[in-house]
């Protein structure tokens, strides 16, 4: 473990204290989704859809019912009729509910092989799983189409009627004008690039369980990245006001923007009112690799043109994004990314958005942008390989500023783009010479929007002087501590005395998902309001106690103390015990929404072999420079750009859905999907560049997400340093190297 | 999708067999279903819920336990396998309020993000503790290489586990 002194701007921020949630976590107490005991529980399954697209003709259940101790069957029938339309009735992304609901359990049509088809709900596990068996469903198989391309051939099978081509929409995003820019350039460069469906692999399966009280109150125990998000898309779908579901968020083993949308939560709801028992789901790994998340294949041409300076004079984007079986692929995300770490004056990008047979993808990490980046930075590596100059330089001279307008027409607040080229051109890293001839060495710079939200937050001192802080946003990355550490800054109190727990939806007030990076800044800002809102209101006290004014009294580093009488002197502690006495209890509270979460930059230089006769890409050694803002607990920054970095390793190197002629995913194993072990990996450098966001109060910028966005086209720069070849698809498997190194 | 489907009916009854065994120290005599998994006795039956199911195939080492001081994944075990043997979880490595030197190092050295493998991978640690051997960082590295962490805390976790064998070392 790295140990820093902190920060010398604060006294908590910037310190590494031991997670509150470790105990838990090390011993086996951390409760999570399919953890939940109640009174009473059955338990549900899924029948899933072998065929990657067919008709649902009929679906009889009448041999299913009859097994004993099976307790109800559902489909889609048995939830309310939706209008197909998006809708905009609750904070976050408008969503089209007839299709949300049938991607829950399918409606006429199973869109993917996986596909939710029904659920059945009995006292036993074996008993459930012995009735799908017995569900006959007859399907009309029709053809399928499994990539992006194919998706918009002329012949392709149609997923949607109202989807010409399988094309959901086509967005454009436009600066300046590119054909002027592309005839300003002294060279251009242009090239297809191609990548895979991947998963975020979360090792925990998604389970949830439902109680539907006679009453017609519905309680949801299950794991997710906003339980707010989780009620309201509930609600949604059941057609159940929001005031009547209660959402207790357990622990969550990983999410990475999987753990998002909803799909056992109305199942496991309906069958407990039917069934009058809690009802558990718990998916198996089948199940999640074929059936949530992954993110989109895509298909991508881009171009780059820059005079022989090295100055990027145009930019041109074509996205191809697979969005899966209903529309909402990343590509939106993706577009608004590809080149906003440069200053480039003309921009168009063509965004498509393509259903295809696969599951409907979901957020993953940086949604989109590690797709974009893979082609833009890979192309920059080219540009400046061409021009002969230091592709750290070339990014230098281009890199966007405070003020550079984005292709989105947005102009950029305060930044550290630049900072993060220059860090990694100054470290020992980039500045020592390769250690063998056959190294291949690579770097490539990322970009991510970063999000925010409504954050709540409630700050209760106990007459001890010890706080129970309860937050609104889930802890996916140790949110628990860094909250505490913003109410320790503010009340100079050790960040052991306060004991932070995720608060359920109706003990703390609406609070967006844990994504887009906003966690940390938007929770962070809360429990540094409740902080300021305990801090008022305990000076108060302390004046009510010496009975003296207001103005008089100062918090300095845990003490409350008299500006003019030195002998004033009170510990937080001390005045908590006087609580009882000058009118009970202290409540800080804060509910925010707030703008400005600051853009994330990140630098990545990697080091490479490439066993040419196997076509087996090692990684050597491995640096991230990445621009937190200022980071909260040094360590758990440093742990998601090492936990962004090894996904983006796996995106690049080895994972990927394989299908089958009939276009179901045939590596549905944590075997044959295959992710990055201990072996895999040397050790990751994350290296933390802190230009702080003047838009939050300690400086904050989320950080969860921009490290996954570098490495694709840092490895694919480094593959093409050792052996020579331009590496345009993903991932870059053995098999492909050695394609790649033979000619093709 | 699940292998284990099947659409003739099985007696559950005919299943049942009386198996000892012991986990954590304490004797248990359970009518458990030979069909069940160790995994599945553990957190059904014993309410025990330190090892996890993270695909039940033996590919992820979340339901890493010890079978009579040998690593094992739980999921793989079937009950008629754990007949009068002695097997020990996460829970069972604390003495009362004292934490094991490799939970200890855990937290220290925050050796997990979202801590569902964490038991998985103290479990699979245990034996290179007990060993006398003095490992290398590669030797643990391999040790752990059947255990899956997706937050990629790799270098925190081989790290606890190392600080762990130095404080053996030391006391």
């Amino acid at each position: 473990m790295t140990t820093t002194k902190g920060n010398p701007r604060f006294s908590s921020v910037g310190t590494r204290p031991v997670r509150h949630d470790g105990y838990d976590k090390v011993t086996g107490k951390a409760l999570y989704g399919a953890d939940v005991e109640l009174p009473g529980l059955i338990h549900g399954k899924v029948l899933r859809s072998p065929h990657a697209h067919a008709r649902i003709i009929s679906i009889d259940i009448s041999e299913a019912v009859k097994v004993p101790e099976v307790q109800a069957i559902i489909t889609n029938q048995n939830f309310p009729a939706h209008k197909d339309e998006a809708v905009s009735e609750t904070p976050g992304p408008a969503i089209n509910l007839k299709q949300q609901t049938a991607n829950i359990l399918a409606g006429d049509k199973a869109l993917y092989k996986g596909h939710a088809i029904a659920a059945v709900a009995a006292s036993s596990l074996h008993a459930a799983e012995e009735a799908l068996a017995l569900i006959n469903v007859k399907y009309e198989v029709l053809p399928h189409t499994s990539t992006v391309e194919d998706a918009i051939q002329k012949d392709a099978p149609l997923l949607h009627e109202q989807y010409q081509n399988n094309i959901a929409s086509h967005d454009v995003l436009e600066l300046g004008d590119v054909e002027a820019g592309f005839a300003q350039a002294d060279l251009i460069v242009e090239r297809e690039f191609r990548t895979s469906t991947v998963h975020q692999g979360y090792i925990e399966p998604h389970s949830a369980t439902g109680w539907w009280t006679p009453n017609n109150k519905i309680s949801i125990w299950g794991s997710s990245q906003g339980h707010f998000q989780i009620r309201d898309r509930t609600s949604l779908v059941l057609g159940v006001p929001v005031s009547d579901i209660k959402v207790i968020p357990m622990e969550i083993g990983g999410g990475f923007g999987g753990k998002t949308t909803i799909y056992l939560e109305p199942i496991a709801a309906l069958l407990s009112k039917m069934t009058g028992h809690p009802v558990k789901i718990t998916m198996s790994r089948s199940e999640v690799l074929e059936a949530t998340g992954p993110t989109s294949g895509s298909y991508m041409k881009v171009k780059l043109g820059a005079t022989k300076e090295g100055k990027i004079t145009s930019a041109y984007a074509d996205l191809k994004f697979e969005a899966g079986a209903y529309p909402g692929s990343p590509v939106g995300a993706a577009s608004n990314c590809i080149f906003t770490p440069y200053d480039i004056e003309n921009i168009r990008i063509d965004g498509y958005d393509i259903v295809n047979n696969k599951p409907k993808t979901t957020a993953y990490r940086a949604p989109g942008a590690p797709i974009g980046s893979f082609a833009a930075e890979t192309l920059i590596d080219e540009l400046a390989e061409k021009i002969g100059m230091d592709p750290l330089d070339l990014r230098i001279i281009n890199g966007a500023k405070q003020g550079t307008t984005r292709a989105s027409g947005i102009s950029n607040p305060v930044i550290g783009g630049i900072e993060t080229f220059q860090a990694t051109k100054d470290h020992v890293h980039y500045q020592s010479k390769k250690p063998t001839p056959k190294t291949g060495r690579g770097v490539a710079a990322g970009f991510w929007i970063n999000g925010s939200g409504a954050a709540c937050a409630v700050a209760n001192v106990n007459f001890n002087g010890t706080i129970n802080l309860t937050i609104g946003s889930m802890d996916i990355g140790g949110l628990r501590p860094a909250a505490a550490q913003h109410v320790a800054e503010v009340l100079g109190i050790p960040v052991e005395s306060i004991n932070p727990q995720v608060g359920d939806t109706e003990t703390v007030g609406y609070t967006s998902m844990t994504g887009g990076s906003g966690g940390a800044f938007k929770t962070g800002w809360a429990s540094y309001e409740a902080a300021q809102d305990v801090k008022r209101q305990m000076l108060e006290r302390a004046a009510e106690v010496w009975e003296a004014s207001l103005d008089d009294i100062k918090l300095e580093n845990g003490f409350f103390i008299h500006s003019h009488d030195s002998e004033l002197k009170m510990s937080f502690k001390e005045l908590a015990g006087h609580l009882p006495d000058t009118g009970g209890p202290v409540v800080g509270r804060a509910n925010l929404d707030p703008r400005g979460p600051g853009s994330a930059f990140a630098t990545h230089v990697v080091d490479i072999e490439v066993d040419t006769e196997t076509g087996k890409v090692t990684i050597l050694r491995y640096t991230a420079a990445q621009d937190a803002g200022t980071a909260i607990h040094p360590s758990y920054v440093e742990g998601q750009i090492q936990g962004g970095v090894v996904q983006g390793i796996g995106w690049a190197l080895n994972e990927e859905y394989f299908m089958d002629e009939f276009g179901g995913m045939t590596n549905s194993s944590l075997l044959d999907y295959r992710m990055p072990t201990s072996l895999d990996l040397p050790m990751i450098e994350a290296l933390i560049v802190e230009v702080p966001n003047p838009l939050h109060p300690y400086g904050v910028r989320g950080v969860g997400e921009v490290p996954i966005v570098p490495p694709l086209a840092a490895i694919a720069n480094a593959i093409y340093d050792a052996i020579g070849v331009r590496m345009t698809e993903l991932p870059m498997n053995p098999a492909a190297v050695r394609k790649a190194i033979s000619g093709g | 999708m699940d292998s284990h489907l099947t659409s003739d009916r099985v007696d559950m009854d005919d299943n049942e067999t009386t198996t000892k065994f012991i986990v954590n120290g304490r004797e248990y005599s359970l009518k458990i279903d030979n069909r069940y998994t160790l995994l599945d006795i553990l957190r059904d039956h014993l309410r025990l819920t330190g090892a996890k199911k993270g695909c039940d195939l033996g590919e992820c080492g979340a339901c890493t336990v010890l079978l009579d001081g040998k690593v094992v994944n739980s999921c793989q075990i079937l009950a008629a396998r754990i007949k009068d043997k002695d097997i020990r979880t996460v829970e069972g490595l604390s003495q009362s309020e004292t934490l094991h030197p490799l939970q200890l190092a855990f937290i220290e050295n925050d050796g997990g993000q979202c801590g569902y493998c964490t038991p998985g991978f103290i479990m699979a640690a245990y034996p290179l503790f007990e060993s006398e051997e003095e490992l290398s960082t590669e030797e643990i590295k391999l040790s752990l290489a059947g255990n899956l962490c997706r937050c990629n805390a790799y270098g925190s976790i081989i790290d606890s586990v190392a600080y762990a064998l130095e404080i053996k070392t030391n006391e």
